[in-house]
């Protein structure tokens, strides 16, 4: 057991004026940040706000910056920070404080309604069945594993740093789309408002979200460079825009 | 401040796969609906189920139907359950789990291409459709995102902490938003209750904060009757080590895929103690067990395969011996399939990836190459909100209650993956019916001394000066569940915890929570404490007057099962005086045609 400094991020309410204030909690094996928070918040601030969950990496509520880093609180062991100085806990500084380490995500959940829903092909047997292969199923689990923690919106500097959150959803929406594009039975084309309305040009791909991911999601290799890859053939093929030209039409 | 309410025709209080599924269907049925959540959506329990979703569909073993499945059902609740919730269940688990496929869930599949099927616990055939070992989270984000789209308004970090009635009948709910600390007022025609168990009054659970026994308190409190409250499931594996992840689910997927429970002598003990009621549909050796993992149909399920609650008590009576593990568990051992099979690494990560990263990251263990320590950890309520089985109302007109904090159908021991089919088979019931009573209700009343009271009761702790912070109450109450209250019982020390629990209430009355009423985490836990302490009386005094073992209770003092005990379930009520009334009534009679079908089956 031993004694370890923390530098906590308070804050009363969005509007109040937030510091780090110092606490000290005693540390045993296996701990992680969560449960020190905890500790701290039973020991000597029985009002200090934190929103989490499963405790287990499942749910994505514990989410803060840990020394800087984007982390889940819940996966952060105390035994792979330095001891040597205080561990600082603060909260996702993409999203408005609401106070102390919980943050307003509310937009992530507006964000989503937006985005064309699934629509699967017609079942594929009499009996109202599809049939899947298990490769195609394995195709889109990586994306469907997204426990919607936004650890990649906090640190996407398009949303961080140039606060576009009216025209850029955020890498956690590239993968929600590519879960759907490429979902083995989806019909539905979700190009043109990934071009238009979700401004997926944004995206400089500094990598910057695969690398916060707590799924270890290969987010911007697997999810948003593909997507690119088939907004550009589709909006900027010459022959398709040709074809736009003639036909009149918005899409090919 | 705005009192103004919320109107609803169906108020769903809960957004974990129950809640969900009965919102969408209420919506579909027309009605106007809301749902109240204390997380934010999608971060309901739900999302922690691991192993899959029980439904009879047969495409692993066409010998599966939902007769197979009902006596599975019936047999491992020890006869207590509501028989025609098990026969609804196991009729309409296969449509909920084809639904969610057309709703955009991907399952794992077969070589033909239809849904992958996997062994649990009790289960006769390979049942549980699933992906890998995060069934819970496909379900929870299938269900959200097919239902963000269905004009359903969702309530974010709310917490309901009274219901209102009008003349006996269901009028709408009070809530306080947990994030600015307002009240919120509802009116509703109906009320689901979808919220889930009651594990936080455990010290070792794998249940999160949420747990703690709302909805089954709200219901309690308006009247409506909670049966089954003795039968808490402890789930045989969860982790044991470092001490911050105790109770933290190991799934039983582990055991399905092969794994096998070791004690410190390296024996592979469940093979010492086969309960009669399972002796013929389990392996005699260690190699029939192994030829059932991988799909011999011959072959019978390997002991490990046995319900929670034998597997639970085995471990609990290794440990007692001075078998256990370094940690006070036993071995769980997955590893040692790389004798079976060549590419047994990449295989476990395959089928078991969270369960590989859990313990990677949480206690820097392999489970590809070592062993884990697990043991028991709360898990689950049997029991909960006494419900018609067909429409889920509960004994107070309007109020449904669907889910864990619904009883009937699991009786004394819930089957492994019967809890995600409950919650799409009797959350769509649930919706359904309530919808169709919302449309036959005029206008109803809401009760305004009622409304101003429960909030004034609300803000006590905060404003109360200079009594005792409310972590403290909870702490001693889990300590004392664990030790009193758990997997072995005896009368004397049910009868100690009762009145303890009286004590803790009165306690609870007098704590004061300072701070301001923004995100304040000691006053939430604080208006915790009433439902808290009121589902763990229920607990000890349900398990009190059931002087018999049987399923999920161990009683130390009567060891056996008690065919009296057999023929009844046990009612706890709010007296006239309000004080807790717990007594037998008979178990819900079998049709004819599943007497049969129980005989024939064995």
């Amino acid at each position: 057991m031993a004694a370890t400094e923390f530098r906590i991020w308070r804050q009363d309410g969005a509007e109040g004026e937030g510091g780090y204030r110092d606490y000290t909690t005693d540390v045993t094996e296996g701990m992680v940040v969560l449960d020190a928070v905890h500790q701290i918040q039973a020991e000597s601030a029985n009002d200090l706000a934190v929103r989490w969950n499963c405790k287990a990496g499942k749910c994505g509520s514990c989410s803060a910056e840990v020394n800087g880093n984007p982390r889940l609180m819940c996966m952060t062991r105390m035994s792979d920070l330095p001891a040597d100085r205080p561990v600082t806990v603060e909260p996702m500084r993409a999203f408005p404080v609401i106070r102390d380490l919980v943050c307003d995500v509310s937009w992530n959940y507006e964000v989503k309604k937006k985005i064309e829903p699934f629509e699967p092909r017609p079942p594929d047997a009499e009996d109202g069945t599809w049939r899947i292969a298990q490769e195609d199923v394995e195709r889109v689990q990586e994306f469907r594993k997204c426990i919607e923690c936004f650890l990649c919106q906090d640190v996407c500097h398009v949303l961080r740093d140039h606060h576009l959150h009216d025209e850029f959803v955020g890498p956690r929406f590239f993968v929600y789309n590519a879960a759907l594009e490429m979902h083995p039975l989806d019909t539905r084309d979700r190009l043109a408002s990934l071009k238009q309305d979700e401004g997926i040009g944004y995206c400089n791909i500094t990598k910057c979200c695969t690398k916060v991911c707590p799924e270890h999601i290969t987010i911007t290799d697997n999810a948003i460079i593909p997507l690119k890859e088939r907004v550009v053939s589709e909006f900027y093929d010459p022959l398709k825009r040709l074809f736009r030209v003639f036909s009149g039409g918005s899409r090919a | 401040m705005d009192q103004t309410p919320y109107e609803y025709d169906v108020l769903v209080v809960g957004a974990g796969g129950a809640g969900l599924r009965a919102a969408i269907e209420a919506s579909a049925a027309g009605a106007s609906c809301g749902v109240i959540c204390k997380s934010l959506l999608g971060k309901a329990h739900t999302v922690m189920a691991e192993g899959g979703m029980a439904a009879a569909i047969g495409n692993v073993d066409e010998r599966d139907d939902w007769k197979v499945h009902v006596t599975d059902t019936l047999r491992g609740g020890q006869y207590l359950s509501n028989p025609k919730m098990a026969e609804i269940h196991a009729k309409e688990a296969p449509e909920r789990a084809l639904e969610l496929e057309a709703w955009g869930a991907l399952f794992d599949r077969t070589k033909d291409g239809r849904i992958l099927q996997r062994n649990f616990g009790g289960h006769r055939y390979p049942r549980l459709a699933h992906v890998g070992d995060r069934t819970g989270l496909e379900m929870i984000r299938t269900l959200q995102d097919h239902g963000i789209h269905r004009g359903i308004d969702f309530h974010m970090e709310y917490t309901v902490f009274r219901l209102l009635l009008d003349d006996g009948r269901v009028a709408g709910a009070l809530a306080y938003d947990r994030e600015r600390g307002r009240f919120r007022v509802y009116r509703a025609k109906a009320v689901v209750l979808a919220t889930g168990g009651i594990g936080r009054a455990f010290k070792i659970t794998s249940n999160s904060w949420e747990y703690t026994g709302d909805g089954h308190t709200l219901a309690y409190d308006a009247g409506a009757d909670l049966i089954d409250m003795e039968f808490v499931q402890f789930h045989p594996t969860g982790m044991v080590w470092p001490p911050s992840v105790r109770g933290i689910l190991v799934t039983e997927g582990v055991r399905g895929e092969g794994g096998v429970l070791l004690n410190s002598d390296g024996e592979r003990f469940m093979f010492d103690d086969i309960p009669p009621l399972y002796k013929d549909q389990t392996a005699d050796s260690a190699e029939e067990g192994w030829r059932y993992v991988v799909g011999d149909r011959d072959a019978r399920r390997p002991p490990e395969l046995l319900t929670r609650d034998h597997v639970a008590r085995c471990i609990v009576d290794q440990i007692k011996a001075g078998k256990g593990s370094p940690h006070g568990g036993v071995y769980l051992d997955i590893a040692w399939i790389k004798e079976k099979i060549s590419n047994s690494e990449d295989h476990i990560r395959k089928k078991l990836p969270s369960m590989y990263h859990q313990f990677k990251e949480l206690a820097g263990l392999d489970i590809t190459k070592e062993r884990m320590e697990v043991g028991p950890t709360t898990h689950y309520v049997m029991g909960g909100v006494r419900v018609d089985a067909e429409s889920q109302m509960s004994s107070v007109p309007g109020l449904y209650a669907a889910g864990e904090c619904a009883a009937g159908l699991h009786g004394a021991n819930r089957l492994g993956g019967n809890s995600l089919s409950d919650l799409l088979v009797f959350g769509k019931r649930a919706g359904e019916y309530a919808a169709a009573f919302a449309r036959e209700q005029g206008d109803i009343r809401l009760d305004q001394a009622a409304v101003e009271a429960g909030m004034k009761e609300a803000l006590e702790p905060l404003e109360r000066e200079g009594g005792e912070g409310p972590y403290q109450i909870q702490h001693e109450l889990q300590d004392l569940m664990q030790e009193k209250v758990g997997i072995v019982r005896i009368e004397s020390e049910l009868e100690e915890a009762i009145e303890e629990i009286g004590r803790l209430s009165d306690r609870a009355k007098a704590v004061s929570a300072p701070g301001n009423r923004e995100y304040n985490p000691g006053w939430h836990t604080a208006l915790d404490l009433h439902p808290l302490l009121v589902v763990s009386e229920a607990v000890a005094r349900a398990g009190l007057l059931r002087r018999e073992s049987r399923g999920a209770q161990f009683r130390d003092d009567y060891p056996q099962k008690d065919e009296r005990f057999g023929k009844v379930i046990i009612r706890a009520a709010k007296g006239a005086d309000g004080e807790m009334v717990v007594e037998e009534m008979p178990v819900e009679p079998m049709s004819d045609e599943l007497t049969r079908l129980v005989e024939e089956m064995g």
